[in-house]
């Protein structure tokens, strides 16, 4: 008779380090993915880099990068970890992560080839997340991994701190399975629009999902309504600015809106409300998902001039286009006088610097909220407008674990055979902001650690 | 029939209905401004799936536009990078990418918007119709069309039609009782004039074609250098587009190989080869006055038998992985292509290695006439089949180092 199985929740990057780790170490792997094989990966799809400390030079990241500066930036950009202990591992374990996942065949990019955007910090992915997820599927599986595509957890039943069953499917394909133990990799609840509604009301309906459609928490749900000690900031989210066009779910990296400082942000009623111009750095797409959840409708308009336009990046959708602002605001469903007048205001505020060419220097001068940057007055015809709203990335909300990766109770105890990885846990280290490639590198250091945990098996 | 010029008509037509791009806005929505979000049902005339058995530029613009954006395959090949230089993709700028891909799939298995994803992307399938597209628009004469779009039946009725005029002829000359070899059952006027009419004139065609290709996707500021030759011939040696991001192509699923590489490689040689066997036969004949046939053991044969073999096992090895490869990163009709050339090289080198086994027998007649008919169909197709991608991908891969070269130098005017 084959052993009882240690069951990992997933399919994404810290499932499949989790497994691959175990199954290297002798456990019976069973692996659960909700998805369908074509979507498999969770959010790791959309993914493209990791942030790594390396203390020399690699060819994968420019300069050094020590575990005490990847601390400290940490530190500065999402504040204090709930759990400090669980960051520095993270930070620490994060060293050898490049060379562990080339072993299972994931493929990274080397800066030498001139091709990434020079990083320091973040190593790229070739080809992406959803080639590293393809290349660690393979791995398991020739390593004797067993897959189930299709497969959502609908119950964990629990006995004396313990689980002894996991119930997959609803309906005539239900099946369970008695575990030896459980690694939870199931992500946040950010596809959840239940979740959403509960938190912002209203709202919720005028915010896209940027990632896969299964994310709905509820596996995390299960282990709350078991005992598991809540983590993280359940009212926050990761919000960036979307094309308000893009798909409910899964529409990625290219649904972004970038160039906000070279136009003028205006809401429903043809006001602005921030400064366009402020943040010019990768920051800003937060920045403004987070504002974008707090205008009418959670609905923004970008507007460009032509000469904006032409120095635009590419879009996924176009922007709508009309051959003045009477013609655009119509089309926006934006009063017409409040648009003209928030453009002759712009436009007449518009302070040139001594040098003309520098346009990062043009600002507004008496105008409120002033544009400090890229302030070039909006004349030449036609005007544009890119429609945008908050895209959900993901959530701030999870389970405790301690540093082994046990998932704890309330009471401060932890399950005997619940571990968890991944995004569901990352709250224990950050509950607010982020840094490029940081949930990756969760993702995949908590997910290696949780499987080597389980080498027992 | 292909019809190039409704083609061109049928583009501008798109163009003229959307002046700016081909996506609108879904309009009339419940709420109060123009784009709520409505769960499963995606904009439908952005995300519509389309099934392409007409190549539409707009398809490739649209799905370059989001490699454009996105920007994880650039590990993989030369043509994203050449693609965010491209940002306009323009008819020109679709043509060059097209034969810049070697068809890898690489980038197909490692997106995360390729079908069955609502933004169905999928580049090497497009950059395969727009091959196909852009051979039809250069093709030359362009009335010709027709024959390179339904390249298998035109291959059968000119490889049918060789051996028949072959069989003809041997049946109506009496055999020429002088002569010795081959000679006696076909003369060498003969022969010549076989080779060197369809080859002529698919010289011809190509030459036509080709530069009507440069012509149109040739960049404007940058010039031709020895260098950019000498790194394209090397890309061409190596096949480095065809190496992915080093684990090599998926040939015929997501599982990486090198074995298409190699193969390809292998026929190279395999073919120049049994040219290299000609061309010894030819000096022979007319400058040293020995006439075929020739011993086993001398260098035509030697050459053009290791060539005849070379060839039959490496168009066997990729017929077979046309045969097992999943058909989602091309076009059945750009499969069919492909078959349809390794069957007549497979014919040409088959026909030949039996001509060398069975030359004093009584077959020999037959076979020469398959044989000798095969290689003046192969030479009649050149222009016409899937042979004729040789001098539009040589050309895509000097244009790229022409481009890396002087963005390099620009980088370096830059930095000084």
């Amino acid at each position: 008779m084959n052993p009882a199985p240690l069951v990992i929740i997933g399919g994404g990057a810290a499932a499949l380090c989790a497994a691959i780790a175990a199954r290297q170490r002798g456990a019976t792997v069973l692996l659960l993915e909700q998805a369908p094989r074509w979507q498999r990966g969770g959010n790791t799809r959309h993914s493209r880099n990791l942030r790594i400390a390396h203390d020399t030079i690699t060819p994968l990241s420019l300069g050094t990068y020590s575990a005490a500066e990847f601390r400290a930036d940490l530190d500065r950009a999402t504040g204090t970890a709930s759990n400090p202990a669980l960051r520095q591992l993270l930070v620490d374990e994060s060293a050898t992560l490049t060379e562990w996942l080339a072993g299972a065949g994931v493929q990274l990019q080397p800066v030498t080839e001139g091709r990434v955007p020079p990083s320091r910090r973040t190593a790229f992915l070739r080809g992406g997340g959803t080639a590293m997820i393809n290349a660690l599927y393979a791995r398991a599986a020739a390593l004797g991994v067993m897959i189930r595509y299709d497969s959502a957890v609908t119950g964990l039943q629990f006995e004396d701190g313990r689980v002894i069953r996991v119930e997959v499917g609803r309906g005539a394909g239900a099946w369970s399975v008695t575990p030896q133990g459980v690694i939870v990799c199931s992500g946040g609840a950010q596809a959840n629009r239940n979740w959403w509604r509960e938190r912002w009301g209203a709202a919720a309906a005028g915010v896209v999902n940027r990632g896969i459609p299964h994310a709905d928490g509820a596996v995390l749900n299960l282990l709350l309504q078991q005992g598991a000690q809540a983590v993280g900031d359940p009212t926050q989210a990761y919000l960036v600015a979307v094309d308000a066009r893009s798909p409910a779910d899964d529409g990625g990296i290219v649904t972004r809106i970038r160039c906000m400082p070279r136009g003028l942000v205006v809401d429903a009623h043809g006001q602005r409300r921030y400064d366009e111009g402020g943040d010019t750095a990768s920051t800003r797409y937060a920045r403004w998902g987070q504002r974008l959840l707090q205008f009418p409708g959670q609905v923004g308009y970008l507007l460009l001039d032509a000469q904006g336009l032409r120095e635009a990046p590419p879009a996924l959708v176009p922007p709508l286009r009309a051959p003045d602002l009477a013609v655009l605001a119509q089309q926006l469903k934006i009063p017409v006088p409040a648009l003209r007048e928030t453009v002759a205001a712009y436009n007449a505020a518009v302070q040139p610097p001594a040098d003309a060419a520098q346009a990062l220097d043009w600002h507004t001068v008496g105008l409120e909220p002033p544009k400090s940057r890229y302030a070039l007055p909006l004349r030449e015809r036609p005007f544009a407008a890119y429609p945008m709203r908050p895209g959900i990335t993901f959530t701030y909300h999870g389970v405790g674990v301690d540093t082994q990766l046990r998932v704890l109770r309330r009471d401060g105890s932890s399950f005997e055979n619940v571990w968890a990885a991944g995004m569901v846990m990352a709250p224990n280290i950050f509950s607010s902001g982020y840094v490029s490639g940081l949930a990756l590198t969760i993702s995949c250091v908590s997910g290696r650690l949780a499987g080597e945990q389980n080498s027992h098996l | 029939m292909f019809n190039v010029t409704n083609h061109i008509k049928s583009e501008t037509a798109v163009e003229k209905n959307n002046p700016q791009t081909p996506f609108s806005v879904a309009k009339g929505t419940p709420q109060n401004n123009p784009f709520s979000i409505e769960k499963g049902t995606p904009q439908k005339p952005y995300f519509e799936k389309k099934e392409l058995g007409e190549f539409n530029p707009f398809e490739a613009r649209r799905v370059l536009n989001v490699c454009n954006i996105c920007g994880y395959c650039n590990g993989f090949c030369d043509v994203f990078d050449a693609a965010q230089r491209r940002p306009a993709l323009t008819t020109a700028d679709l043509a060059h990418l097209a034969y810049l891909c070697h068809g890898c799939r690489n980038c197909l298995y490692a997106c995360q918007y390729a079908p069955p994803h609502q933004f169905n992307i999928n580049v090497p399938r497009t950059l395969t119709q727009m091959r196909q597209y852009s051979d039809a628009l250069h093709v030359w004469p362009s009335a010709l069309a027709g024959a390179l779009r339904h390249s298998a039946r035109t291959a059968l009725l000119l490889t049918g039609g060789a051996i028949a005029l072959l069989l003809g002829l041997i049946w109506l000359l009496a055999p020429n009782t002088n002569a010795s070899g081959f000679y006696r059952v076909v003369s060498l006027p003969v022969m010549i004039v076989l080779a060197v009419i369809p080859l002529s004139w698919s010289l011809l065609a190509l030459t036509r074609s080709w530069r009507s290709y440069w012509q149109l996707t040739r960049p404007q500021t940058a010039v031709v250098t020895w260098r950019s030759l000498r790194l394209a011939l090397q890309d061409v040696v190596l096949l480095r587009n065809l190496r992915g991001g080093g684990h090599g192509c998926n040939d015929v699923d997501e599982r990486f190989s090198h074995l298409r590489r190699r193969l390809h490689q292998g026929l190279l040689i395999g073919v120049g080869l049994c040219f290299a066997a000609t061309l010894t036969a030819l000096f022979y004949h007319h400058a040293l006055g020995w006439s075929a046939p020739y011993p086993v053991v001398s260098i035509p044969v030697l050459l053009g038998t290791s060539g005849g073999i070379g060839i039959v096992l490496t168009t066997s090895g990729l017929l077979m992985l046309k045969w097992r490869g999943d058909l989602t990163p091309t076009t059945r009709s750009a499969q069919t292509a492909d078959r349809t050339v390794l069957l007549v090289l497979m014919t040409v080198a088959v026909s030949g290695l039996a001509l060398l086994i069975e030359r004093e027998t009584a077959a020999m007649a037959i076979l020469l006439a398959l044989h000798l008919g095969g290689v003046s169909a192969l030479f009649a197709l050149l222009p016409y089949s899937k042979l004729v991608h040789v001098g539009y991908r040589m050309m895509a891969l000097v244009i790229e180092q022409m481009e890396r070269q002087s963005a390099h130098h620009q980088s370096v005017l830059i930095s000084e």
